[in-house]
């Protein structure tokens, strides 16, 4: 892993100190009451996974996430300030204020959208597989979801219909140990989650999450092998440092564990091993991680003057743009009620 | 004009479109080397290959997946379901995803997917084959709904839901696949979402779609030996729903009947005789009736499957008591 170059840990590290401070203003702007709703998925201690991952993949390459995917698409490339707009329900967020944090999207970096259902984003990588065979656009296609989704029957399908075609496909398990308030140990039997996917005929790896480089280089190996031809699996492993939405404390699992679990903190690792390294002199990472607060400070600032989106609005993209609209109840109560 | 039947219908449907479209794919159980459970999709893999034609796993929510997921990247595909029963293994993926990416996403994209499937009575294929299962379609808002009557729809509606910007779900129906027409396939065509009026009468507006429109039509010949002319409109497509034929006739003759064979409570025929009784009150002498499926299971038994929907007899009969 020495081989690394000061950049290329160094670009890790922003990213993930990115993805870690977008989370942590995410938090702040949810105490101040500025977001729609609380059903928040902080990915706080999951960052290697989002970073190391999307660091293999191309641009021509697509994905979807679960509801726990801030990350990923900060790490993809997007805009933090339109994507806490989204998650403050604005007008000048990626999806109007339609979507919000669990249903985020952007075609443009190839994110086929954020999912609320756990499991729900997978078979559509099978899909953009098929196009990427028919097209022969050289495109792969990630499916990121947490070790819950390993409970869904739909993952089994994909990985069998993946292996099957030969697809150019990844499935990317995020497993930070809970599925809601449910410990991956009181929910799955063989909790060696690559196993599975071996079995059905991928690639399969698992590595730890404490160390990004080891992850971007097991995402290498399973996105090229995928690029080839031979669909991949990776379970990352970490811990999710807080409770499963903004609401909840984790009163299911003791302090104990959530402070030894908060020591595998990847940022720190990785900024450890800078420093150690000698890469980077502790003061350029300290000015950096000042830049990164006040960039996202800035989305902050950003949200809170944003729009909501119009009332009318409501109407628009249930359909194709030429088509008609839904006619509003209020308008059908009018055109019924009206007296001659 | 040649004679074809449903069947054929459809599969040259697929056929001149996959011709036309090399982005259109089809994806589901059996329907490639198998040619389809009922043979639509019939040597289509020997014409297109088994790159456009794919043989799948029983494996329904992905086999859906796989499809929004194509549609989102560049590919038109249709996914066969292969009995509307199935849909329950499948809701997640067409109700959570794909009737709702469009909308959540800010309109950034479309799903121009095709769930071509089949159900109804009329094969005692039992209770798990046998259902009419299009009110879980009609009532997810973002899903269009074609549910073709006649030979020359199943042609041309499919051919029209290959063209859709949005998903569609195609409800065919088991007992019409060997139906036979004389169609002349280049003959003018309804667009989308036009509902087609199939007789004209004074006394009575019956309003239908799918296989219960040839009960209907049967029914409206014995009415019209006894002097009762009724007004026969097939929907053709159920999203969109063409309210305005059914006004325009409702309002001219105040009398109106819905027939389908989904069952009664909360089903289509509910939904429609609400709108009609909303929309037409101060035209209407007597209160819409709804013919529909009894709200049970549907058995094996010839009898009681037939017993359990709508026949031509129930229809006649219903429509005779509104007109006495």
């Amino acid at each position: 892993m020495s081989k690394k170059s000061n950049s290329d840990l160094l670009g890790l590290y922003r990213t993930m100190r990115r993805v870690r401070t977008f989370e942590e203003r995410v938090g702040e702007l949810f105490v101040r009451g500025q977001t729609a709703g609380s059903m928040l998925h902080l990915s706080i201690g999951e960052e290697s996974a989002a970073v190391g991952i999307t660091a293999a993949m191309k641009p021509q390459d697509t994905f979807t996430t679960h509801h726990r995917g801030h990350g990923i698409f900060l790490a993809r490339g997007a805009d933090p300030n339109r994507m806490m707009a989204e998650i403050g329900g604005k007008e000048a967020g990626y999806c109007h204020g339609k979507g919000g944090s669990m249903h985020i999207a952007d075609m443009s970096l190839g994110h086929l959208g954020a999912n609320a259902i756990v499991g729900g984003g997978i078979p559509a990588v099978v899909g953009a597989g098929l196009s990427a065979r028919h097209k022969r656009n050289n495109a792969v296609s990630v499916a990121f979801f947490g070790d819950g989704a390993t409970g869904q029957g739909v993952l089994y399908e994909s990985m069998n219909m993946a292996a099957l075609w030969g697809l150019p496909v990844v499935f990317a398990c995020i497993n930070n140990q809970y599925g809601m308030g449910t410990r991956i140990d009181q929910a799955t039997a063989n909790t060696n989650l690559h196993e599975r996917a071996i079995a059905f005929g991928l690639n399969g790896e698992s590595v730890d999450g404490l160390d990004v480089e080891e992850v971007a280089e097991a995402a290498r190996r399973v996105v090229d092998g995928a690029r080839a031809g031979k669909p991949g699996f990776l379970a990352v492993s970490c811990y999710r440092f807080y409770g499963h939405a903004r609401k909840d404390k984790s009163p299911y699992r003791d302090a104990g564990e959530e402070e030894t679990g908060r020591q595998r903190d990847p940022v720190a690792f990785t900024r450890a091993r800078l420093i150690e390294r000698g890469l980077t002199p502790e003061a350029d990472l300290d000015t950096l991680d000042a830049e990164i607060g006040a960039e996202m400070d800035a989305t902050i600032d950003f949200t809170i003057a944003q729009k909501e989106p119009p009332l009318a609005s409501m109407f628009r993209d249930v359909f194709d743009p030429e088509e008609p609209e839904p006619e509003p109840v209020r308008t059908r109560l009018n055109r019924v009620l009206a007296t001659e | 004009m040649p004679e074809l039947t449903y069947r054929d219908a459809l599969r040259k449907a697929l056929a001149d479109s996959m011709a036309e479209n090399p982005d259109i794919i089809l994806i589901g159980e059996e329907v490639g080397r198998y040619g389809g459970a009922y043979g639509v999709t019939k040597d289509l893999i020997k014409e297109f290959g088994p790159e456009r034609v794919i043989d799948t796993p029983i494996s329904e929510p992905s086999i859906v997946g796989a499809a929004v997921g194509a549609a989102m990247t560049g590919l038109r595909p249709v996914a066969e379901l292969m009995y509307v029963d199935f849909l329950g293994m499948t809701m997640d993926q067409l109700a959570n995803q794909a009737a709702k990416i469009r909308y959540m996403f800010g309109g950034q994209i479309g799903v121009p997917m095709v769930l071509r499937t089949q159900g109804g009575t009329g094969r005692s294929a039992g209770a798990q084959h046998s259902q009419s299962l299009e009110a879980y379609v009609m009532h997810t808002p973002g899903l269009r709904l074609a549910m073709p009557a006649t030979v020359a729809d199943a042609y041309h509606l499919l051919r029209q839901a290959l063209t859709s910007p949005d998903p569609v779900v195609f409800i065919e129906h088991k007992a019409l696949y060997t139906m036979k027409e004389d169609v002349d396939l280049d003959a003018p065509v309804p667009p989308w979402g036009k509902a087609a009026v199939r007789r004209h009468g004074k006394d009575l507006v019956i309003v239908t779609y799918s296989r219960q429109l040839h009960y209907v039509m049967e029914a409206a010949k014995t009415l019209a030996a006894k002097g009762i002319e009724a007004t026969v409109i097939d929907l053709r497509t159920l999203n969109p729903l063409d309210f305005d034929t059914i006004r325009e006739h409702v309002e001219r003759v105040g009398r109106a009947m819905v027939v389908s064979e989904g069952a009664m409570t909360a089903g289509v025929a509910a939904e429609l005789a609400a709108r009609i009784s909303e929309e037409c009150f101060d035209f209407l002498e007597e209160p819409v009736i709804r013919v529909a499926g009894e709200d049970i299971p549907i058995s094996v038994s010839t009898g009681l499957e037939t017993g359990s929907v709508p026949g031509p007899q129930l229809i006649a009969e219903t429509a005779g008591r509104m007109l006495a």
